[in-house]
């Protein structure tokens, strides 16, 4: 199917095969497109042995830093003295990131299913998925999918006559892009402000009430129940480009091309072609000017890297960019870098939990210098002081926020330094782009 | 994390009536079904903070320190913890409280134009101030996580998809 349009020819649809349909919703919709069958055939495997399988089948962190998935659950402890806990993502908060709101409100049951392979995998009896307060309408669905899981036993003390109990606690956000890093969203779930903790311990040693706690995205654990039932082999072999990459993976696309939207790819899928063929290019009269391919905590890319770019996790790297959540910023050439780094800049400043003095001055400075450039009161010196800043926000501080906010404003500036010459030499003023 | 605009526009310009308790009845026995979900008291934090904000619409000092006792915290930890997120509103809002994205991926696509034509038809004439019918307050925000339905825009909790100024006067005629 596909949503809001149709599937692309050179898509391939797993995770999103069933978005815009409204039946796959329910226990029974799901289990009559064969939902559930990954599920059962993960509790009949041993908890090393699932681990294996999803190791094999080479699937990565969606959530940002690609993470090798089944690698993360086997650092949980063999032996549980504690309560394992298993903490779903579903903050989707980064800016262009719009996969993990589809997959909850078209496929709850995709979700609760891979939560549940996971959690089975890892021993652990409890699941908490921490939904951003936002997404009401996902919210309701979710909580409504979760208790029909209940009254199936795909959920409860019994998961389908295992013996094994598996709970699902759906925990609603109230508004901070930082409780989406991992531990902000612990402290968040114990009912504290969503500051970041200083790792190590990491959360497989003690996260939740400090014990062992595992925390996956959306899409990652969307996955599991797929490669439960096709295989890993079938899974790693969805690779065009680099081995390290396999999979298909979902791409918020946004901004000026003709068709956003989600679409699924398998992984080394040219970049061109999705922005180009999939979403219909730019809109009429305009051309490509920019992308930001992984959501706007990553290095924006010219229209010339992307011409031979595949996307998956080393194509993009090789192009001074990442993968990131795969949330992709299409900017055609009526838009003005210099004013959407500034709110970007600003995002980060607003979103800045203050723990850091690097973090919080630094993503204020930053911000303040860019609207001085954008008000025509600019310095020659500051593209060099806003260089400066950003290698002092760049791997000092707690969690990477300070870097996200640096890792724009850096390529901006490299990349299209014609943008703030034009503003520094007042030759430039700030006009309203209107579509 | 800082407050939203609106909390700063409104900040001593009203003055509490006394606090009814939200936790009794059939708010009391949801909170109480929360407990076993969670190891602590405390973890039932955020949940609790909503089902104070569903029903009075906001999260007044009294409701601070009525959730404290609840929970066997301290207000002033709940409070520390409110302040955090900004959803939770500490002071009173319009009756239909209108978010707006204007974070880059909307911005390129209109967004600033959008908030323009909410403030022009709320009457609301500048972001975080309330209508003088006590009815619209605007502010803008950061990504609502639907970048590719450029506009998005939150009403109360209706989340409305792909907003253009053309459509504010219609989508404002459903919020009376
Ligand atoms: C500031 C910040 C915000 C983040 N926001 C999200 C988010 O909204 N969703 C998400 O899945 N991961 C987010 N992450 C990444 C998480 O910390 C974590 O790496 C991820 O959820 C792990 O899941 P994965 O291994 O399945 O990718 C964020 C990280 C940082 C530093
Ligand atoms: S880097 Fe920024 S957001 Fe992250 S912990 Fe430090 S101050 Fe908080
Ligand atoms: S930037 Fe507007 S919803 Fe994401």
């Amino acid at each position: 199917m596909g949503y809001p349009h149709p599937s692309h020819p050179k898509e391939e649809p797993v995770l999103s095969r069933y978005f815009g349909d409204a039946g796959a919703r329910t226990f029974d919709g799901w289990v009559k497109r064969g939902g559930y069958e990954g599920l059962k055939k993960a509790l009949g495997m041993t908890r090393d042995q699932v681990i294996e399988e999803i190791k094999n089948s080479g699937l990565r962190g969606r959530g940002g830093a690609g993470f090798p998935t089944g690698l993360k659950w086997s650092f949980m402890p063999k032996e549980v003295t504690k309560p394992h806990y298993l903490v779903c993502n579903a903050d989707e908060s980064e800016p262009g990131t719009f996969k993990d709101r589809e997959i909850i409100r078209w496929t709850p049951h995709q979700l609760i299913e891979g939560c549940a392979i996971a959690a089975h995998a890892m021993g652990a009896e409890r699941i908490y998925i921490y939904i951003r307060g936002e997404f009401t309408a996902e919210h309701k669905i979710l909580v409504a999918a979760v208790e029909d899981a209940y009254r199936n036993n795909a959920l409860g003390e019994n998961v389908f006559g295992s013996g094994r109990r598996i709970d699902l606690v759906v925990h609603r956000g109230a508004g901070a892009y930082i409780c989406g890093e991992e531990t902000a969203m612990m402290n968040s779930i114990e009912g504290k402000r969503g500051n970041p903790r200083i790792k190590p311990p990491f959360p497989a040693v003690a996260g939740l009430w400090a014990s062992p706690t595992t925390i996956n995205n959306v899409e990652t654990l969307a996955a599991a129940g797929p490669i439960m039932v096709r295989g890993a082999a079938w899974y790693k072999g969805l690779s065009r480009s680099s081995p390290k990459s396999t999979g298909t993976k979902l791409f918020s696309v946004c901004g000026h091309v003709q068709r956003p939207g989600n679409y699924e790819v398998v992984m080394g899928t040219p970049m061109r072609d999705l922005v180009y063929d999939m979403c219909g290019g730019m809109r009429p009269g305009r051309s490509l000017k920019a992308v930001i391919p992984g959501g706007s905590s990553v290095p924006i890319m010219t229209a010339a890297e992307i011409e031979d770019c595949p996307l998956d996790y080393e194509g993009i790297v090789a192009k001074g960019s990442m993968l990131g959540s795969g949330g992709m910023i299409v900017m055609d050439d009526s838009t003005d870098i210099v004013y959407q780094v500034m709110r970007l800049a600003r995002f980060y400043a607003h979103e800045s939990c203050a723990q850091c003095t690097q973090c919080r001055e630094g993503t204020a400075w930053t911000t303040r210098i860019l609207e001085r450039i954008l008000a025509g009161q600019g310095r020659p010196e500051d593209l060099d002081l806003l260089l400066d800043l950003a290698d002092n926000m760049t791997g000092k501080t707690i969690c990477v926020l300070s870097d996200s906010c640096a890792a724009p404003v850096v390529s901006a500036i490299r990349k299209f330094p014609g943008e703030f010459e034009a503003y520094l030499s007042r030759n430039r003023q700030r006009t309203l782009v209107t579509v | 994390m800082s407050a939203t605009p609106a909390a700063g526009a409104h900040a001593g310009a009203h003055h509490e009536e006394p606090h009814q308790p939200v936790f009794v009845g059939p708010v009391l026995a949801r909170l109480e079904a929360l407990f076993p979900k969670y190891p602590t008291r405390q973890a039932c934090l955020l949940p609790a903070l909503w089902l104070v904000q569903e029903a009075r619409g906001w999260i007044s000092q009294g409701a601070i320190e009525e959730v404290a006792a609840v929970l066997g915290l301290t207000p002033a930890y709940v409070k520390g913890v409110v302040t955090f997120y900004t959803m939770y509103h500490t002071h009173p809002v319009g009756r239909h409280f209108i978010q707006v994205c204007t974070t880059s991926p909307c911005n390129i696509c209109g967004a600033e134009d959008v908030v323009k034509a909410f403030l022009q038809h709320t009457g609301c004439g500048e972001l975080g101030a309330t209508s003088q019918d006590g009815r619209f307050t605007v502010i803008e925000v950061e990504c609502l996580g639907a970048c590719g339905f450029a506009t998005p825009v939150m009403i109360n909790d209706d989340f409305i998809e792909g907003v253009t100024p053309e459509r504010v006067p219609g989508i404002l005629q459903g919020y009376k």
